[in-house]
């Protein structure tokens, strides 16, 4: 049976509660809008490149505390990371969070990432846990519309 | 209401907090056999009765004897089985022309459900009697499905769509309703009950202004006749529209009421067989009503599955129902409310059974995660009301809805839920 420790763990309830790199970036070059209607989740994600590092990272906005902690985390773990390093992040959060594969043997990659893995017994929940990383690619790929993990 | 006659199982009746003489809640969850289940290992909690409510055994049965013993296709066939089937269909008409208490049967338009009812008057009356410059009048604590079909319609005929704003109760404000009814005003469009926030709009008030100046009201009743005896001729609505599944019944059966004098000037909803009475190439007679408005062959069974919940609700007493409801929401309210930490949505003075709210530093999504571990049913999210939504600077609330067969223990459950919520978050 699921526990809600796995899903709740210390760490996302930390960042939910005081989310790092909350704020908005100026010079940003990319941004984007994450929302999720039928939860009332929406995230703006901003970017700042240099060639294809990404030079900073940041995020604003409101959601449930599944949704709020993933973008902290991610915006702490993308940062200084190249366009491609990103996207392959982005796969394995992914692949963890939906179930399809288990965080432990190659969680260095994941890093800290890895306390979401939780989520995949809540299959509802993913669409929370994912949604800041669709901004981030909506941004990149410098999308107009707002993203949606619903539906 | 304690002066009921002895019943049978009186004495069976825990005295100590079921003050609603002859009504025994543990009886009629019997009846229920949804209910009597655990999810994650505690027994079901279910709060999300506006959302839809569960069927009771007789429900289940009449659609099953349907199909077992009835099932034709109706108004067409000579043989028996059609008869049957025919004459079901049609005694399930006169049942909700009953529990609406409207003058005729024919009066009585199945639909799949209250979504549809409302779309096929904007989509029939609307068109013919909304033109550019006019205006369709809403309140602000509406149902997505009574604003979207408006907006449709006014968008088609360059309309206005006019918003009656709500006090911080979440009470329609009557007097800024009377200042927007206008010259320009061609429908007024209304939920008995909010949705959201379990608001009871005063429809026969609301009715009253719009009549005297001439404005037919449609009255979206889905959240009311799950908690109330609704007497359209006492209301003297123009329209009124309710689904089946909140009501005890099955999904994709509802009905419209309309009054006969309306509905005979309206133009077809949807073209088909069973609303024609002949056809050629040329020219098409459209059946009388109600079958004008019922294309295609339509939910028998469901109409019997509807059929068969009214008349259980009936057994029970619409007054019973609601007087029970009634402690069940001032109980929750006290409890809900009282806790640290939380505010209650929607504080109306005259309310049916929903407990809306938010919680200080907890997203009612998570709240709802950790409810349904301990096997407590709530919705969270905006209930299809983003407007509402918005009007009390919240993006979502957690809502726990009340059905006849919730008792106060599981408002305990519900209680001790949130404060789970809260040892997580601390």
């Amino acid at each position: 049976m699921a526990d809600l420790r796995d899903l709740y763990q210390e760490v996302i309830l930390e960042h939910s509660k005081a989310p790092r790199n909350y704020r908005e970036v100026k010079t940003a070059d990319h941004k984007a809008e994450g929302y999720n209607p039928l939860c009332g989740d929406r995230f703006i994600v901003y970017l700042q490149m240099e060639g294809d590092r990404i030079q900073d990272i940041a995020f604003q906005g409101s959601g449930c505390a599944i949704s709020k902690a993933s973008a902290s985390m991610m915006t702490q773990s993308l940062k200084g990371k190249t366009r491609s390093e990103a996207e392959r992040l982005f796969e394995r959060f992914h692949e963890v969070v939906t179930g399809r594969a288990r965080a432990n043997g190659d969680s260095a990659e994941l890093g800290k990432l890895a306390v979401f893995s939780g989520v995949s017994e809540f299959p509802t929940r993913v669409k929370c846990a994912i949604l800041a990383w669709h901004t981030f690619e909506a941004a990149l790929e410098g999308k107009q519309e707002s993203v949606s993990t619903e539906g | 209401m304690t002066t009921a006659a002895r019943l049978p199982w009186d004495h069976l009746q825990p005295p100590a907090h079921q003050v609603v003489a002859g009504f025994d809640v543990e009886r009629v969850r019997a009846d229920f056999p949804i209910l009597a289940q655990a999810v994650h290992g505690h027994k079901l909690v279910y709060l999300d009765n506006a959302a839809t409510s569960h069927k009771p055994q007789v429900v289940l049965d009449a659609i099953l004897h349907y199909y077992q013993h009835d099932n034709a296709n109706i108004h067409r066939g000579v043989h028996y089985l059609s008869e049957r089937a025919t004459e079901e269909y049609e005694t399930a008409r006169k049942v909700v022309q009953g529990f609406l208490h409207a003058g005729r049967a024919s009066e009585i338009i199945f639909v799949r459900s209250a979504t549809e009812a409302i779309n096929l008057v904007a989509q029939t009356y609307g068109r013919v009697h909304v033109g550019r410059g006019d205006e369709v009048l809403i309140t602000a604590m509406e149902h997505h499905s009574n604003i979207v079909p408006w907006q449709l319609l006014c968008e088609e005929k360059e309309a206005k769509l006019r918003v009656a704003p709500i006090n911080d109760q979440g009470e329609l404000i009557v007097e800024e309703f009377r200042a927007l009814l206008g010259a320009r005003t061609k429908i007024v469009a209304l939920s008995h009950v909010s949705n959201a926030l379990g608001s009871v709009n005063p429809v026969a008030e609301i009715i009253r202004l719009a009549h005297q100046k001439n404005i037919p009201v449609v009255v979206d009743g889905a959240q009311a006749v799950p908690h109330m005896a609704v007497n359209v001729e006492d209301l003297d609505c123009d329209f009124y529209a309710f689904s089946g599944h909140k009501l005890y019944g099955p999904t994709g059966i509802g009905a419209l009421y309309g009054k006969a004098a309306l509905l005979d000037q309206m133009p077809p909803y949807q073209g088909g067989g069973d609303m024609i009475s002949s056809v050629t190439f040329e020219k098409t007679v459209f059946n009388k009503l109600p079958h004008k408005f019922e294309a295609g062959t339509p939910h028998m069974a469901g109409a019997v599955g509807l059929r068969a919940a009214i008349e259980y609700l009936n057994r029970l007493g619409l007054d019973t129902i609601e007087a029970y409801e009634r402690e069940l929401l001032a109980y929750a309210s006290e409890k809900v409310g009282e806790i640290p930490g939380v505010r209650l949505i929607g504080t109306a003075r005259e309310k049916a059974a929903v407990v809306s709210f938010v919680m200080n530093g907890v997203h009612p999504h998570d709240i709802g995660t950790i409810l349904d571990q301990e096997g407590i049913a709530i919705r969270t999210g905006h209930h299809c009301a983003q407007p509402v939504m918005g009007r009390f600077g919240v993006d979502a609330t957690a809502r726990a809805s009340f059905a006849f067969y919730n008792t106060k223990e599981e408002i305990d459950r519900l209680v001790e839920g949130i404060q789970k919520v809260r040892e997580v978050f601390g």
